[in-house]
């Protein structure tokens, strides 16, 4: 509650950044089904927005086109446009890899790799050819775990299994491992899904924390979630953007009529 | 049914140990370290299995420098990269090898090797047993890759990985204490392998010298010797018999010391 005060005041309103990323008439296909219609959202920089709705409304689908991360799909086909700092990320020729690095992400499921807690966290430092010097790679270890407000819990074991952590634990290394490589937005989706409470509550105060340096999304079921964390919330439903609002809005006097029937629980 | 399940392993580790034990038995009586190390002499004379087992030590190396990494190959490709109708065809085709009898495979490789090599070799005997190797790696690679969680992969892509070193970095890795568990089942399987062995390596009663000769080996002295007429080397053969399982034995122990669970 208190941390709700606190957002109030530092976060400006309306939200009238320069747009991060823009979204136009975006269409997407799993086959021959098609899983979003004509979606057309600005993601302003320096912001959380959510995505809430229901399961199976397309949110989950419409966060990973924005690193395409359902290219690795078979039978997938997307039509619109998308582009992040005025680059079209669809454009023929355009490197994935790159993308990927500009725009991290992290899964529902926390997902280490069977390595040690430094490995994880230096994987994209490494495979991305960011620092060859161990110092550097060490010190961008260290400040991507700090930044994940894991290190005091980690840096006596930084060599030990990454599977040995707790759920929550492992979850933020994984926001640390995404991190480390300094992307510019962050996808998240329902990273506190599989979590308790305690747990929640820090990934929660990280994403506040974070939103100082980076642009995120966050894909979440928990509309009391979306409420703490977000500037911002898109509501979708049935593969369709219904309403974006200033998350106060959204849940205090919303637009339409779907989306106040949706978070006072009339439906989903 | 707990009582019946309880019945059946008994019956099996029971088969098992009943072997073991029989073997032992048998064998152990004319176990010494001049047999360990003395090459086969005449009937009545002694002599040993020393140039066997190192003949079978070479083949075992030959067989898994062209087996394994082929098989690991074929089973990368079967679980990330042939999807679709050619991935099935290939997988079809790897099945059928791994029921092609040994014997089948013997005579092939005599066939497109020894023939025109005009000599038997220890090559020949290794490429035979890395043909029997290749689809039973494959198999089990492809199974433990699949058991790697979706998840580690799309994490890996996500922080910009090519998918060359998503499978290189992650996935295998992830895999490999199963690969490195199919790789030694395949090596135990082929080290008990005779029939491919009697058309290319052979067989010799001398040390080896050289890979493109004949060369000795465990189970193909075993045959000779048991079919033999000789009680002395027919006690010979039992105790090679001993000598062969303690060996397949020791690579087990071997293999799963390498590969035990780090992370």
């Amino acid at each position: 509650m208190h941390r709700k005060r606190e957002r109030d005041v530092v976060t400006p309103e309306p939200f009238r950044g320069p747009a991060k990323v823009v979204v136009r008439d975006l269409n997407f296909f799993y086959g021959k089904v098609q899983a979003l219609h004509n979606i057309s959202l600005e993601i302003p920089e320096r912001i959380v927005m959510a995505f809430i709705g229901p399961s199976g409304c397309g949110k989950s689908t419409f966060l990973r086109t924005l690193n395409r991360m359902n290219d690795v799909i078979p039978a997938t086909r997307v039509a619109g446009h998308i582009s992040i700092d005025d680059r079209d990320i669809y454009a023929p020729g355009t490197d994935v890899v790159e993308l990927r690095r500009r725009v991290g992400m992290v899964f529902q499921k926390s997902n280490p790799f069977p390595k040690s807690i430094f490995d994880n966290v230096a994987y994209g430092l490494r495979i991305n050819r960011i620092t060859n010097d161990r110092h550097e790679l060490a010190n961008r270890v260290e400040e991507a775990l700090k930044d994940a407000a894991l290190w005091n819990e980690v840096k006596d074991r930084l060599k030990t299994s990454a599977l040995s952590l707790s759920g929550g634990q492992q979850q933020r290394l994984c926001i640390a491992r995404a991190l480390a490589i300094r992307p510019e937005v962050l996808l998240m989706d329902e990273p506190a899904s599989a979590l308790d409470p305690i747990a929640t509550s820090k990934i929660e105060e990280l994403i506040f924390d974070l939103k100082k340096q980076y642009t995120i999304v966050i894909v979440t079921h928990n509309m009391q979630q979306a409420a703490r964390v977000s500037d911002t919330t898109a509501f979708f439903l049935l593969g369709k953007l219904i309403e974006v609002n200033s998350t106060e809005k959204m849940f205090t006097a919303p637009n339409e009529k779907l989306t106040e029937d949706y978070i006072t629980g009339r439906f989903g | 049914m707990t009582g019946l399940t309880a019945l059946c392993t008994l019956l099996a580790v029971g088969a098992l140990l009943l072997i073991l034990s029989y073997i032992a038995w048998q064998g152990i009586g004319s176990l010494s370290f001049q047999f360990l190390v003395e090459s086969p002499k005449p009937v009545g004379e002694g002599g040993g299995i020393g140039n066997a087992i190192l003949g079978s030590l070479v083949l075992l190396l030959i067989s898994s420098v062209f087996g394994l990494p082929i098989g690991i190959a074929v089973g990368v490709y079967l679980s990330e990269v042939g999807k679709g109708r050619i991935g099935g065809v290939v997988r079809f085709i790897v099945d059928t090898l791994t029921g092609i009898p040994s014997i089948v495979t013997g005579v092939f490789v005599y066939a497109i090797l020894v023939l025109p090599m005009k000599h038997f070799s220890a090559f020949a005997g290794g490429v035979a047993l890395a043909l029997i190797m290749v689809p039973i790696v494959a198999r089990t690679t492809e199974e433990m890759l699949k058991l790697v969680p979706h998840s580690l992969r799309e994490g890996a892509l996500a922080l910009g990985a090519p998918q060359w070193r998503v499978i290189l970095g992650v996935v295998i890795p992830a895999a490999a204490p199963g690969i490195a568990t199919g790789a030694m089942l395949a090596i135990a399987r082929i080290s008990g392998e005779t029939a491919p062995l009697l058309f290319t390596a052979f067989g010799s009663r001398f040390f080896p010298t050289s890979l493109n000769e004949p060369i000795a080996s465990l189970t193909v002295q075993i045959y000779n010797y048991a079919i033999s007429p000789y009680d002395e080397w027919h006690a010979q053969a039992w105790a090679a018999t001993l000598v062969l399982m303690t060996l397949v034995l020791g690579i087990n122990i071997i293999v799963r010391f390498l590969t035990r669970k780090r992370f």
